[in-house]
């Protein structure tokens, strides 16, 4: 069956308006709380606050946490190898996105 | 549908040993992983790459795949045989949900769908779902109202899944940047009993433009001139994505110059900015006039030493 909507949507933008505590962000990556905490406790992510009760992740934690999330199941690598190629991987968009200024690519 | 060799896509033999298999899929998984990996076609190579994996990794699984591949070829047509689905039993429905991606129809036919419905019954929240969508540049700077399709599976009362087609009307915010996302409350997948629905991630990728590349809020732009221009100053016409503009080019400009159009970039708190970056076009010497120009400008530049020190 079409669900056929003709009035949009609301919807908000998650990198600037959605903070997340450690039960919705596990929820929005479709992943057990204990694998967030994992990521945490490597340093993938950095939430304020306290203690995982009180963890608020910034909304571009979600993308990072997916990401971080997909390697780590598809490569079957463990949290601290999942840290080391995200930090690569976050040297590789800093020189991608130079490029781009650049126009070399 | 087509029989799928998983053994080939994995590029192994009928007969490797277990323990090969997941050294393969490893391999090939780095290769391609769409987090890592500039490969073109990345992403479909990865997909069949997990499939074949999903489908031999596990023993029960690999002897259940091995019993049809023994009389099927690659891209031939394929049928399951009757009553398939009642010939094996899996020990555990180890399916696993995280898996962003849909599975072949062959894959199905031969495993199954995930079947979310048995995992308990009374209340639950429904689950976060995921979609990517690309959009235009143009459409970043306007923003404005965008349909948008998806292909969603849903599982009816008897626990069997379905994909349905689903169509969504959204604003795309003015100023929405690429990779950011988009959250629609309530339009993931159904709650149980009286659980809430969950919500839709919307991944906003822009198509690349043939002319604009953007890094965050900036855009940049390719800008030739001729040498007379670069050296002399001259106005010129730009087209930016939303609109044209007039630009200065500064006399005594040189090549990877970059000149900002203070807030042309994509609209925000503060806007980005639009930079033109400055590259110079010789104009071939393929005719006798042409080549006389340029012999009566190396006259006029006589003192002029491209090459500097690397003379001396």
């Amino acid at each position: 069956m079409n669900t056929i909507n003709r009035t949009a949507t609301p919807c908000v933008i998650v990198e600037e308006e959605v903070q997340f505590t450690l039960i919705e962000l596990s929820r929005a990556c479709r992943t057990e709380i204990d694998q967030v905490v994992e990521l945490v406790m490597e340093g993938v992510l950095t939430p304020s606050g306290e203690d995982a009760e009180h963890w608020q992740f910034r909304g571009a934690t979600l993308r990072r946490a997916r990401r971080a999330l997909r390697l780590a199941r598809d490569l079957e690598l463990n949290a601290a190898s999942t840290a080391l190629v995200l930090d690569l991987l976050d040297e590789i968009d800093a020189l991608r996105s130079r490029l781009r200024r650049l126009g070399g690519d | 549908m087509e029989f799928k060799d998983y053994y080939a896509v994995l590029g192994l033999e009928r007969t490797v040993a277990q323990d090969e298999i997941k050294r393969a899929y490893r391999k090939l998984a780095r290769k391609y992983h769409p987090d890592v990996s500039q490969e073109p076609e990345a992403e479909a190579r990865f997909k069949e790459v997990a499939e074949a994996y999903e489908a031999l990794k596990d023993v029960e699984k690999r002897a259940a795949y091995d019993d049809v591949a023994n009389r099927y070829q690659h891209g031939q047509e394929f049928r399951p045989p009757p009553g398939w689905n009642s010939g094996f039993e899996f020990s555990g429905g180890d399916f696993d949900e995280s898996v962003d991606f849909n599975r072949s129809d062959f894959f199905e036919s031969l495993f199954g769908h995930p079947t979310a419905g048995a995992r308990g019954r009374g209340q639950r929240a429904g689950s976060d779902h995921h979609a990517k969508v690309l959009i235009d540049l143009q459409d970043a700077y306007r923003g404005g109202r965008r349909g948008i399709s998806l292909r969603v599976p849903r599982i009816d009362a008897n626990g069997q899944a379905t994909i349905e087609a689903r169509h969504l009307e959204v604003n795309i915010p003015k100023g929405i940047r690429d990779g950011q996302h988009l959250r629609l409350a309530g339009q993931g997948g159904p709650g149980q009993g009286d659980g809430p629905a969950g919500d839709l991630y919307l991944e906003i990728a822009f198509a690349p433009h043939p002319v604009f590349r953007v890094d965050g809020r900036d855009v940049y732009l390719d800008l030739p001139v001729a040498p007379w221009e670069a050296a002399l100053g001259t106005g010129v016409t730009v087209q930016t994505p939303d609109g044209s503009v007039q630009l200065t080019v500064p006399p005594g400009s040189s090549p990877g110059r970059k000149l900002r159009l203070k807030g042309r970039g994509l609209p925000g708190v503060p806007p980005g900015d639009l930079y033109a970056v400055l590259s110079i076009r010789l104009p071939p010497a393929d005719t006798p006039t042409a080549q006389d120009a340029y012999r009566r400008m190396a006259e006029a530049f006589g003192d002029f030493h491209p090459r500097g020190t690397l003379e001396a």
